[in-house]
């Protein structure tokens, strides 16, 4: 069947179409260019309408045990939230850490038909992954961290052979079934085990004498040299702390040309001056982005209301736990792998900090010049709920509405931001490849993210509307597979999307004979039972044969190094 | 490698057939290292395994057929029978829920769609955390750590009458992460009548023991706050422990490289329990302000941490919760099944009991719908029995374990190729509401 979807405005930066008139056309859940001769089945007429490709969150926690140690820990952020069950849809709740399928819905609702998990500890994948396939309509994928787990620091401490780190990489990603690495608190996870309360990027680790900068570096390396296409996601040391902006500096200088992306870049941009010793690095770390061509961000906006807090950043959580709001916290150091901490957490207008937070994330927008580089996030739920994502963009689309908002905030820090000189909006286009273009370029999603010949045809049409909120918050129509799923911000179908990994290659035999060992002398779960196998994977109920299930989507990694 | 790993077809009923890698589903550590032969349908457990286990796996199967009122039916009778029950109900209540990750997503589905009410047998028990969690919050660790880490034990309950092998596995273990020659750890037994006896081997040290009644654990661990708080305490002797007992712990907690809390939420089995978890809780983060310390709960038999964990994901809440509305709504106290049966708010039991032949269905005279172990023990006959295969024998499946952080995979050991799998039995009857 060739669906058209005749005379719309076409923003697709991947393609360089930047708001042309354009037909597309559609079979078999792919963006085609049929023959002159081809019937055209049904036809969707777009004319005034904006088209994208569907939006890609590359930075939201949607499945994992912290994840749902929130959802445990907050009713009352579920309380006035239901969502009763509807024809098509099942119910739900939850307004900052919402239950998986209301999540999928809202996603869909609001143009995005896919979301990456950042965090996924290894050893709690196999949650991570049950929590992504009932989270309905959007594909998923998630990063596997490494970096605080004893095996890597083990490896790294005894001056393990680069190869040999390297297989252990690639085996944690088809254990973990992963599509990208992250690093969280380099080692300081790991560190606060031991006591120690903060990292830096070359304090030395007390028991294995490795620093945050040794094992960013070994990570970063190891990626570009499996072929995997995103870079090491860093989420850098000394999260929250003023004065962390230095380290960050040195974390750009420290990677020496080697691709990285830094995540939530927002919560790693503080100074120390003024009154208040908090103040905003933004102007500098942007400036030091633009002249660094291998480094990516996402932001990790703030907005104001109540939220929570999740983070593999147990070191540095457990020192947030005294902004706790309401005051209940849960800090865990978990398996030799990783740790986590969840703490709510109210943002506030009338507040300084926050109202500082919310600036320095809109100047890290709107000062770094280059789109393909930086990617739309809250870190949802830790900056705001993703569904704050329409209001964001309008911050970054009109000034006036920008300037407006300003004068609400905290007068201390409006005169401690720039944000009212800036006077940048983003285009539509650039919007785009922020949402879209740019994630699935960055992530080696090479049929995703745009509307060329051979994409995969999730596809969001908009209203071109001048309040850029509402546009964005309420599609005309979303696309998914060539499927219409949303139809004026409703859900018209429900459909289980992909799951998205990446294999680099490795050799299996060398790196679990080790492994082997290492679990079986240390461990409470066996090796053989810690890797996630394709069936536990795949779509409950998809109908796919075991072992053929088309959920599942390996993309090609570059050759190894 | 074993025909299971392979997914080859089961092997003629005589010959013997190794699985190795095993996870057990009979208590909440989930321990995944045993060894399991079958002979025909036939189970033994041949490595690893404690005696809980060896219950579990070894029992013989039985040929539990479905019955509607008594009498034998073919699945689909008794499915379209259970679905009748279910659709004249005003409150359906869905209880018990032994099973798996597939399992309870089944549950949850069927309990949305029919607007019933979701609670697991071992709710209450479990309930003595979440409220914690929902109060304060806590600092936890997961056993991997406390294996390789902890140089201190304080044992809060009958740890190794509710989980057998825990000490073998977490504290009696003789190589550690972080030292060729680790140090011997310190046990602390703190509360009455537990079985000690595992705390025995050469990674054992002191071994204390601070007699007092389980519920009144919370006043030691109190006097242990007001101590370190610099406060005098009220009595020379707090619930049976004296003063100089009290101050030693506190000074060998304050000695410890990473001290850890263990506690069992179902042997805490007394009024306001839950006081006790927040009591240790705030003792563990008091100490965090300068070392290192953290709790350790387990629990979590019967599926119990598998159940909450898929309710908390899917509805947003842990158990339980009705969806009488259409939407999820959570109140541990108002959908506790006991308590709606004794109201007669509900008229409908579905029962799901897949792991023991002992975790019954309460004692009523509502419509019951059984999805049983084949040998589940019954006190009277339910309107509905439908037998299901036990996940991690019958059919292959997924466990939380009681830290809620680790889940392992089950394996089908294929014992029976008749017995249903509950998802399976469960789609079919939302099918037909
Ligand atoms: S301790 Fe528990 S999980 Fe381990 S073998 Fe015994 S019953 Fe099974
Ligand atoms: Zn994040
Ligand atoms: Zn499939």
């Amino acid at each position: 069947m060739l669906i058209k979807f005749t005379g719309g405005k076409v923003y697709d930066p991947a393609n360089g179409i930047d708001g042309q008139v354009r037909d597309i056309y559609v079979r078999d859940g792919r963006v085609v260019t049929p023959a002159a001769s081809d019937r055209v089945h049904q036809e969707f007429n777009l004319s005034g309408k904006v088209v994208m490709a569907g939006g890609i969150d590359p930075h939201s926690h949607i499945g994992g045990g912290k994840v749902t140690i929130a959802r445990m820990m907050l009713p009352e952020d579920h309380r006035g939230h239901e969502v009763a069950r509807g024809d098509l849809t099942r119910s739900g709740c939850g307004y900052a850490v919402p239950s998986t399928l209301t999540a999928g819905y809202r996603y869909a609702e609001m143009g995005y038909t896919a979301a990456f998990e950042p965090a996924m500890l290894p050893v709690n994948a196999r949650q991570a992954h049950m929590e992504m396939a009932d989270t309905p309509m959007i594909d998923k994928g998630a990063y596997v961290m490494l970096g605080s787990d004893d095996y890597f620091l083990r490896l790294l401490a005894k001056g393990g052979h680069k190869e040999q780190i390297k297989d252990y990489i690639a085996w944690s990603m088809h254990a973990a079934q992963a599509l990208a690495v992250k690093v969280v608190n380099p080692g300081g996870i790991s560190a606060f085990k031991f006591n120690q309360r903060k990292l830096d990027l070359d304090e030395k680790h007390s028991f294995y004498g490795v620093t945050p900068r040794d094992i960013i570096l070994t990570l970063g390396r190891s990626l570009q040299e499996l072929g995997v296409p995103h870079p090491i996601h860093i989420h850098g040391c000394n999260l929250g702390v003023p004065g962390n902006k230095e380290t960050t500096v040195s974390t750009i200088r420290a990677a020496e040309g080697t691709p990285i992306h830094l995540t939530h870049i927002q919560f790693h941009s503080y100074g120390t001056e003024g009154d208040m010793k908090f103040s905003s690095g933004a102007a500098e770390i942007a400036e030091l982005i633009n002249q660094h061509k291998n480094v990516s961000i996402d932001i990790g906006q703030i907005l104001f209301g109540q939220t929570c807090t999740a983070s593999g950043d147990s070191m540095r959580q457990y020192g947030n736990t005294k902004s706790a709001h309401p005051k209940k916290w849960v800090v865990m150091d978990i398996e030799c792998d990783a740790g986590c901490g969840v703490v709510p957490m109210k943002y506030r207008d009338k507040s300084f900090v926050n109202a500082l937070q919310w600036a320095i994330g809109l100047e890290m927008f709107l000062l770094v010049n280059d789109p393909w580089r930086i990617f739309l996030t809250t870190d949802h739920p830790n900056g705001a709920p993703f569904t704050t994502y329409p209001h964001l963009i309008r911050l970054l689309m009109d000034k006036t509405f920008r300037n407006e908002m300003l004068r609400r905030i905290h007068p201390g820090a409006q005169a401690a931001s720039i944000l009212g000189s800036i006077t940048r909006e983003y285009t539509l286009y650039e919007i785009a490849i922020m949402t879209r273009a740019g994630p699935a370029k960055s992530l080696g999603l090479k049929d995703r993210g745009h509307l060329g010949a051979g994409a995969c045809a999730d596809i969001t049409v908009y209203e071109d509307n001048p309040d850029r909120e509402v546009m964005f918050t309420t599609p005309a129509f979303v696309f998914k597979n060539g499927e219409m799923i949303v139809r004026n911000g409703k859900i018209v179908k429900v459909v289980t999307g992909d799951t998205h990994v990446v294999r680099p290659e490795y050799d299996r035999k060398h790196v679990e004979k080790p492994l082997k060992e290492y679990f079986e002398s240390y461990h409470t779960v066996q090796m053989e039972n810690f890797r996630l196998s394709d069936e536990e994977i795949t779509a409950p109920g998809c109908g796919h044969a075991p072992g053929t299930c088309g959920c599942l989507v390996v993309h090609p990694t570059g050759a190894r190094t | 490698m074993s025909a299971s790993q392979a997914g080859a077809p089961a092997a003629p009923a005589s010959a013997e057939q190794t699985h190795v890698h095993v996870t057990c589903p009979f208590c909440g550590l989930r321990c995944d290292d045993l060894e399991i032969a079958r002979t025909g349908q036939a189970l033994r457990v041949t490595r690893n395994g404690c005696d809980k286990a060896k219950a579990g796996f070894e029992r013989p199967l039985t040929a539990a057929l479905p019955r509607v009122a008594g009498r034998t039916v073919p699945l689909g009778e008794a499915i379209a029978a259970a679905a009748a029950l279910i659709k004249a109900a005003k409150l359906p209540a869905y209880g018990g829920l032994a099973t798996d990750v597939d399992g309870m997503r089944a549950i949850m589905s069927i309990a949305d769609k029919s607007r019933g009410v979701v609670d697991h047998a071992f709710s209450e028990a479990q309930g003595r955390n979440i409220k914690v969690l929902q109060t304060s919050g806590y600092f936890m660790t997961t056993m991997t750590e406390a294996r390789n880490r902890a140089d201190l034990f304080i044992i809060a309950s009958d740890v190794h009458t509710f989980h057998p092998r825990f000490f073998e596995r977490v504290v009696c273990n003789e190589k550690s992460m972080f030292s060729e020659t680790p140090p011997k750890r310190t046990i602390v037994f703190l509360g009455e009548g537990y079985d000690t006896s595992a705390a025995v081997g050469t990674r054992i040290g002191d071994v204390v023991t601070l007699n007092c009644p389980i519920n009144r654990i919370g006043e030691v661990v109190s006097a242990l706050r007001m101590l370190k708080k610099g406060a005098p305490l009220p009595a020379d002797v707090i619930a049976g422990v004296a003063k100089a007992q009290i101050e030693d712990l506190l000074a060998r907690c304050h000695k410890a490289e990473y001290g850890v809390v263990v506690w069992v939420p179902p042997g805490l089995d007394f009024p306001n329990a839950d006081l006790t978890v927040h009591q240790i809780c705030e003792f563990v983060k008091d100490l965090n302000v300068t070392q290192r310390f953290a709790g350790l709960s387990l629990g979590g038999n019967e599926g119990a941490s598998t159940a909450a964990s898929v309710c908390a994901w899917q509805s947003g809440y842990p158990l339980r919760v009705s969806f009488e509305t259409g939407a999820p709504h959570y109140d541990p106290e108002l959908y506790a099944i006991p308590q709606l049966i004794a109201s007669k708010q509900t008229d409908c039991l579905v029962w799901l009991s897949s792991f023991t032949a002992d975790l019954s269905p309460p004692a009523t005279d509502i419509p019951t719908v059984v999805l049983g172990s084949h040998d589940l023990k019954l006190a009277k006959e339910p309107d509905v029995f439908i037998p299901v295969g036990t996940p991690g024998i019958d059919h292959r499946g997924q466990l939380v374990r009681c830290d809620s952080v680790v889940s392992l995979p089950l394996r089908d050991l294929g014992r029976s190729a008749n017995l249903a799998r509950t998802v399976d039995v469960l789609a079919a009857i939302e099918a037909a509401l």
